[in-house]
């Protein structure tokens, strides 16, 4: 068991800190930055792709130092505001930390992890664009989905034997991972991402978005909906896996909201399948 | 207030017949607030004669802002001979670097290695203080205040607005204004334009109402057609940071250091013909070593 205690979040943000990103993108990164005159869009593009790379650079945007006039959700913004060249360094440093095993303590698959948080990102943001009201930024969106499941790659990373367990009891008991993760570690994944995103001074809407995308949600909150119906999309349509396969039921509300159920929307969004092609070229052919 | 110029070189020193007028030193400015406080914006090669007329006024009590950690206007530092005396006092202002995870006190650490220069940074003998800076976050000299501001370089660069009983200056120290990463035809193109946009409005509302812009205008608008990304403005960008913000004086420094001086007054005349517009309300002026502007 584990204690959701202040000291809990410095130890997790503290191994955040030295955690290595995904193979794809550090292999991109370090392409891209071997030529001084690459292209600007696709250093955004590749660190906009890794949730560990994302989360390191909106961890020391966010931080006091720039105590900037708002909190930044995407990397674009971080290039606006600290300079192309000073991303591209960071993410070279990023890079120079290695990458994230394929094969893990825990046996949990990041390709897939990764495949799924890409394409909830994606999903996040189309609806957003396509139901939203003109309130939310689409890129909050697209954030949230990329990160909503940030907690599970953690534990993954630092607490593989607690985590392969609370697979396991998932899978074995047809049981959400979230209410497995709570049994065996004490803490779920959407509270140690809130927990991370908190203590980083990340947007609190980010943060209520991660803690609550297992939670009957406030339909009011824009970013939690499209997170909650993106979340699902992709585990329905098995865009990817993050380990839990529970597709969930929509809320009534979030019906009401999308004026629709989970077919109906899938019918609207059309072809998704640029969505799962992209994530694809991200995930694939390391 | 008072500000001196005492070096508007860009990129490396420029000594030599054909800068002679303007000056071959690197970027330095002393500002004198009112309580003849002392503020000095950048260490570059400048900071060297200056040091000179401050051994006459010991103890030295002396505020640097430093824009960024680029060489040029960090050179001098090492050769401010006022680190070097007991009793004097020295605060060296800068950003967090996000790379080295460290403030400005890196600047004199990295600079006063062994094989780069012979007194180590344990040995000078004033006290030194480094200040990490905020964007946004003024603080006190005296009767000054100074407001740091997030610009547009590549290595994190503040520009510094310094208020004084109601006169103000500001420094950019080096610029360039924002660019579209993305094509028109870019699904990211509108949301960064709107981004870049908003970041120029709240550079323009930092800057409203300046006495006096200091102004980054190293290129004219040919040569920067190939010099886009390298972090610094034109004579044409300061002009129009400067009638945005309703600046009554604009210098503009950071000169290249393969201009002479008769180029220098041949590109600026230039650019002074392509904006009619200025009349009336913009004094345009090219920051020279020594001149010294009374507000």
């Amino acid at each position: 068991m584990i204690e959701t205690s202040a000291d809990l979040t410095k130890k997790l943000s503290a191994a955040v800190e030295k955690m290595p990103a995904f193979p794809k993108s550090v292999q991109r990164i370090l392409e891209l930055t071997r030529d001084i005159n690459c292209e600007p869009k696709e250093l955004v593009m590749v660190i906009e792709k890794d949730p560990v790379m994302t989360m390191k650079l909106l961890r020391i945007l966010n931080s006091a130092y720039y105590s900037l006039p708002r909190q930044i959700t995407s990397v674009n913004q971080s290039v606006v505001y600290l300079g192309l060249n000073t991303i591209k360094n960071m993410a070279l440093s990023f890079a120079a930390m290695g990458v994230l095993p394929q094969q893990n303590a825990a046996g949990f698959d990041i390709q897939r992890y990764l495949m799924h948080s890409l394409t909830t990102a994606s999903l996040a943001r189309i609806l957003c664009q396509k139901f939203g009201r003109g309130d939310t930024d689409p890129s909050d969106c697209y954030i949230a989905g990329l990160l909503h499941d940030f907690g599970k790659v953690v534990f993954a990373q630092f607490m593989p034997a607690e985590f392969r367990e609370a697979l396991a009891l998932s899978g074995e008991q047809s049981m959400s991972l979230h209410t497995a993760e709570k049994q065996i570690i004490g803490a779920d994944h959407s509270l140690v991402g809130s927990m991370l995103v908190g203590k980083w001074q990340f947007p609190e809407s980010l943060a209520d978005a991660i803690r609550h995308h297992h939670n009957e949600i406030s339909p009011e909150n824009t970013v939690q909906s499209c997170l909650f119906v993106a979340d699902q999309i992709s585990k329905k349509l098995s865009m990817g896996n993050s380990g839990n396969l529970q597709v969930e039921e929509l809320p009534p509300a979030l019906v009401e909201r999308f004026g629709d159920n989970m077919d109906g929307i899938i019918a609207q969004l059309g072809d998704l399948s640029k969505v799962v092609d992209e994530a694809q070229s991200f995930t694939k052919g390391v | 207030m008072k500000v001196k110029f005492w070096g508007v070189r860009g990129s490396i020193p420029a000594p030599g017949p054909k800068t002679v007028h303007y000056g071959g030193n690197t970027t330095c400015i002393e500002v004198r607030a009112d309580d003849n406080e002392l503020i000095i914006l950048d260490g570059g090669s400048g900071i060297f004669p200056l040091a000179q007329t401050l051994l006459r006024e010991l103890p030295v009590n002396a505020n640097i802002f430093n824009t960024h950690s680029h060489w040029d206007h960090i050179q001098g530092l090492p050769f401010f001979i006022p680190i070097f005396i007991p009793g004097n006092r020295i605060k060296l202002h800068g950003s967090f670097d996000p790379i080295s995870g460290e403030g400005p006190e890196r600047i004199m650490a990295v600079q006063m290695q062994y094989s780069y220069f012979p007194v180590r940074e344990a040995e000078m003998k004033s006290r030194i203080d480094y200040v990490t800076v905020m964007p946004n976050e003024s603080l006190a000299v005296g009767s000054a205040t100074i407001t740091p501001v997030l610009l547009n370089h590549p290595v994190v660069n503040l520009g510094y607005r310094i208020d004084c009983n109601g006169k103000s200056v500001f420094f950019t120290g080096d610029h360039e204004p924002h660019t579209n990463i993305y094509s028109p035809e870019d699904d990211g193109f509108a949301e960064y334009q709107s981004l870049i946009e908003e970041q120029f409005h709240s550079i323009v509302e930092a800057i409203r109402g300046i006495d006096v812009l200091i102004a980054d205008s190293a290129y004219t608008l040919a040569e920067y057609q190939t010099k886009k990304g390298w972090g610094h403005g034109t004579f044409d960008s300061s002009i129009e940071l400067a009638m945005a913000a309703g600046a009554k004086i604009l210098y503009c420094t950071h000169h290249e250091p393969t201009r002479s001086d008769d180029d220098l007054e041949k590109v600026f005349a230039e650019a002074l013909a392509r904006h009619p517009e200025v009349a009336g309300k913009l004094d345009i002026r090219l920051a020279r070593e020594g001149e010294e502007v009374v507000l």
